[in-house]
C-alpha cells in the first residue's frame, strides 16, 4: 500500500512539473525535458564569461542566457553547461547542446549547415597594435603597411583579405591566446578582434598594446553580428528568437551590454 | 604446355576472378550502403560538397607550396644534423665523452617531447627573447623546430645504419692502415646510409605531414588554409581537399619507400 502511495505522489508531482512546462514554447523541444543546455567555449573568454565560469551569470554571454533563459522559463538550475569546440559544434549529426554561445558570427555560409537565433549583439571589428605600432594613424592607407595576424577561425580573416588588403601576408593564429604571444614576441604589429576582446586583451593582457581604430559597425562588411548557433532546423529556435525580441523590447538586452561591455564610443573610426 | 602449366594457369586465373568479384562487392556494398544511412545526407554537406570543393581547392594548392617550401630547406638540414648527432653519438674515442652524453641527451629530449610543444616553444619562445626582425620570424624558429624534433628521430635511424655494418668490416679496414676518420667516411658510412634509405623515406613522408604543424605559430600553410574556409563556410570539405593534396604526394612516396625496401631485402637474400 505503501509502495503504491509512493509511485503516485511521484507522478501527481511529475504530471504538475511537466503541466508547467507544458505552458512555454521550449517544452519538450529541449535535450532533457525541463533542462536547457547550453554550450560555451573552451575555455569562455572575458569579457563574454568572466573567470570561465558561466555558471556564475556573470559576463555578457553568460548574462544573455540567463535572460533567455528566464525569458523561456527556465529556473536558474535548469540552465546546464557543456564546452565544445568551434568543430564540435558545425559537425553533422546530433549535438549535445541546445545552444551554444561563444561570439559565432551569423554568416549565409555556415547558416547553410546551422541554424543562428536572431542576433543578441552586434559588435565592430577593431584594430589591435601591439608596442612597435601605437603611433599608427587610424586609417586604411597606414593600417595596410603593418604586419598582420588574426584568428584562423573568425570572420575577421575576410575582413582583413578583403578590405585591408596588407601588403605582406599576414600570419593567422588558432586562438587568441597565440596571437598575445605572437604580438609579445614582435612577430606582427596588428591583429583585428572584435572590439570587445580588443579593449580587453589591451587593458590586461597584452602590456604596452593598444586599440587604435574601429570600423564602423553598421557597415556590412566590418559589423558582426552574433548569435546563437543550434543543430539545423532545432525547434528551439522560434523560442529563442521570440525571448530574444522581448529582452530588447524591455531593455533587458541593452542593459546587460551596459553592464558587462565597455563603453565604446572613444575609440575612433577608421577612415 | 604441360598439364602441370596447364593446371597452374587455371588456377592463376581462377583466384584473379575471385578476387575481383570480392572486390567489386565490397565496393558496391559500400558505395550502395552508405548513402542509405540516415545521416549521409548531411555527412556528405559537411564533408564531400563538390561546390565548396571547387571553391577553395585552387587557394589550398597555393597554400600547399608554403608547406612544400619549408620541408625543402629543412629536409637537408635535418640530414645533416642528424648525421653529425649519429656520429656524435658513436664517437669512440674516451676524450669524446661529453659529445655522446650530449648527443643521447639531444635525442632523447627531441624525440621525448611532442612536436607542437618544441614549435611553440621555439617558434614563440626564442623570438621572445627580444630578436629584431626578420630575424624573429616564425618562418625561421618553427623550421628549427621540426629540424631539432626529425634529426633526433633521423640519427637514431642513422645510428641503426652504423650498427647495422659488421664489425668485420671495421677490423678489416684497420688492418689495411686505414684511419679512424677514413674508416668512418669511406667504409662505414657508404654502407649504414644504403642500409636506411628505406627507413629515412619514411621519415620524410612524416616530416611533410608535420610541417603542417608551423600552422599553429602564423605561416598560413594549407591546414591553416583549410581551417580558415572550415570556419568561414562551417564546412569540413576544405579539409578532406587538404587531404586529397597531401595524399598526391605522399601515396607515390610511400609506394617508393616500399620498392626500396623490398628491392634491399632481395638483394640481401
Amino acid at each position: 500500500m505503501f509502495k503504491k502511495t509512493t509511485i503516485l505522489a511521484v507522478f501527481t508531482a511529475l504530471m504538475a512539473s511537466t503541466a508547467i512546462a507544458g505552458g512555454h514554447c521550449a517544452s519538450g523541444k529541449t535535450l532533457t525535458d525541463g533542462k536547457l543546455t547550453v554550450a560555451t567555449g573552451n575555455p569562455a573568454y572575458f569579457p563574454w564569461v568572466m573567470d570561465d565560469a558561466p555558471e556564475s551569470g556573470q559576463g555578457f554571454e553568460a548574462a544573455v542566457t540567463y535572460a533567455v533563459a528566464k525569458e523561456m522559463g527556465f529556473s536558474e538550475s535548469d540552465v546546464v553547461w557543456v564546452r565544445s569546440s568551434f568543430d564540435e559544434a558545425i559537425q553533422p549529426g546530433a549535438k549535445n547542446f541546445d545552444f551554444n554561445i561563444q561570439q559565432y558570427s551569423i554568416t549565409a555560409e555556415r547558416d547553410e549547415i546551422v541554424d543562428f537565433s536572431a542576433p543578441y549583439f552586434t559588435s565592430p571589428m577593431a584594430v589591435l597594435v601591439g608596442p612597435g605600432a601605437v603611433d599608427t594613424a587610424a586609417t586604411m592607407a597606414a593600417l595596410k603597411g603593418l604586419k598582420w595576424g588574426a584568428s584562423g577561425s573568425h570572420t575577421s580573416v575576410q575582413k582583413l583579405m578583403n578590405d585591408i588588403r596588407p601588403t605582406s601576408g599576414p600570419l593567422l593564429y588558432a586562438d587568441n591566446a597565440d596571437i598575445n604571444a605572437a604580438i609579445g614576441a614582435n612577430q606582427i604589429d596588428a591583429a583585428l578582434f572584435d572590439l570587445p576582446t580588443a579593449l580587453f586583451l589591451s587593458a590586461v593582457m597584452i602590456e604596452g598594446s593598444k586599440v587604435i581604430g574601429q570600423f564602423p559597425a553598421d557597415d556590412s562588411q566590418g559589423g558582426d553580428q552574433f548569435g546563437m548557433l543550434l543543430e539545423e532546423g532545432n525547434p528551439l529556435k522560434t523560442c529563442i528568437d521570440e525571448a530574444l525580441a522581448a529582452l530588447t523590447a524591455n531593455g533587458t538586452l541593452a542593459a546587460i551590454e551596459a553592464t558587462w561591455l565597455q563603453d565604446t564610443t572613444g575609440v575612433p573610426v577608421i577612415q | 604446355m604441360t598439364r602441370r602449366d596447364l593446371f597452374e594457369h587455371r588456377q592463376k586465373r581462377r583466384s584473379i576472378a575471385i578476387a575481383a568479384t570480392s572486390t567489386v562487392v565490397v565496393l558496391v556494398a559500400i558505395m550502395v550502403l552508405v548513402p542509405m544511412t540516415p545521416g549521409w545526407e548531411k555527412v556528405q554537406k559537411s564533408f564531400f560538397n563538390t561546390a565548396v570543393l571547387i571553391k577553395t581547392f585552387p587557394k589550398l594548392v597555393d597554400a600547399f607550396q608554403l608547406n612544400v617550401m619549408i620541408f625543402l630547406w629543412s629536409a637537408p638540414l635535418i640530414a645533416l644534423l642528424g648525421l653529425l648527432v649519429a656520429l656524435a653519438r658513436d664517437a669512440k674515442s674516451p676524450a669524446m665523452f661529453p659529445l655522446r652524453i650530449l648527443g643521447a641527451a639531444f635525442t632523447d629530449v627531441f624525440r621525448g617531447v611532442p612536436v607542437i610543444l618544441t614549435v611553440y616553444l621555439i617558434g614563440f619562445g626564442i623570438p621572445g627573447l627580444g630578436l629584431p626582425r626578420p630575424w624573429n620570424s616564425p618562418y625561421i624558429w618553427g623550421s628549427v623546430a621540426l629540424i631539432l624534433t626529425y634529426s633526433a628521430y633521423v640519427a637514431e635511424i642513422f645510428r641503426a645504419g652504423i650498427d647495422s655494418v659488421h664489425p668485420s668490416q671495421r677490423s678489416a679496414a684497420l688492418s689495411l692502415g686505414l684511419s679512424e676518420r677514413q674508416i668512418m667516411w669511406d667504409v662505414i658510412l657508404p654502407q649504414a646510409v644504403r642500409n636506411v634509405v628505406p627507413s629515412q623515406m619514411n621519415m620524410l613522408i612524416a616530416l611533410q605531414k608535420d610541417v603542417s604543424l608551423l600552422s599553429f605559430i602564423g605561416p598560413v600553410e594549407i591546414f591553416r588554409q583549410a581551417g580558415v574556409f572550415k570556419s568561414l563556410l562551417a564546412n569540413f570539405t576544405p579539409y578532406v581537399g587538404a587531404a586529397i593534396i597531401f595524399l598526391i604526394i605522399t601515396i607515390p612516396a610511400t609506394r617508393y619507400a616500399d620498392y626500396l625496401l623490398a628491392r634491399q631485402s632481395r638483394e640481401r637474400s
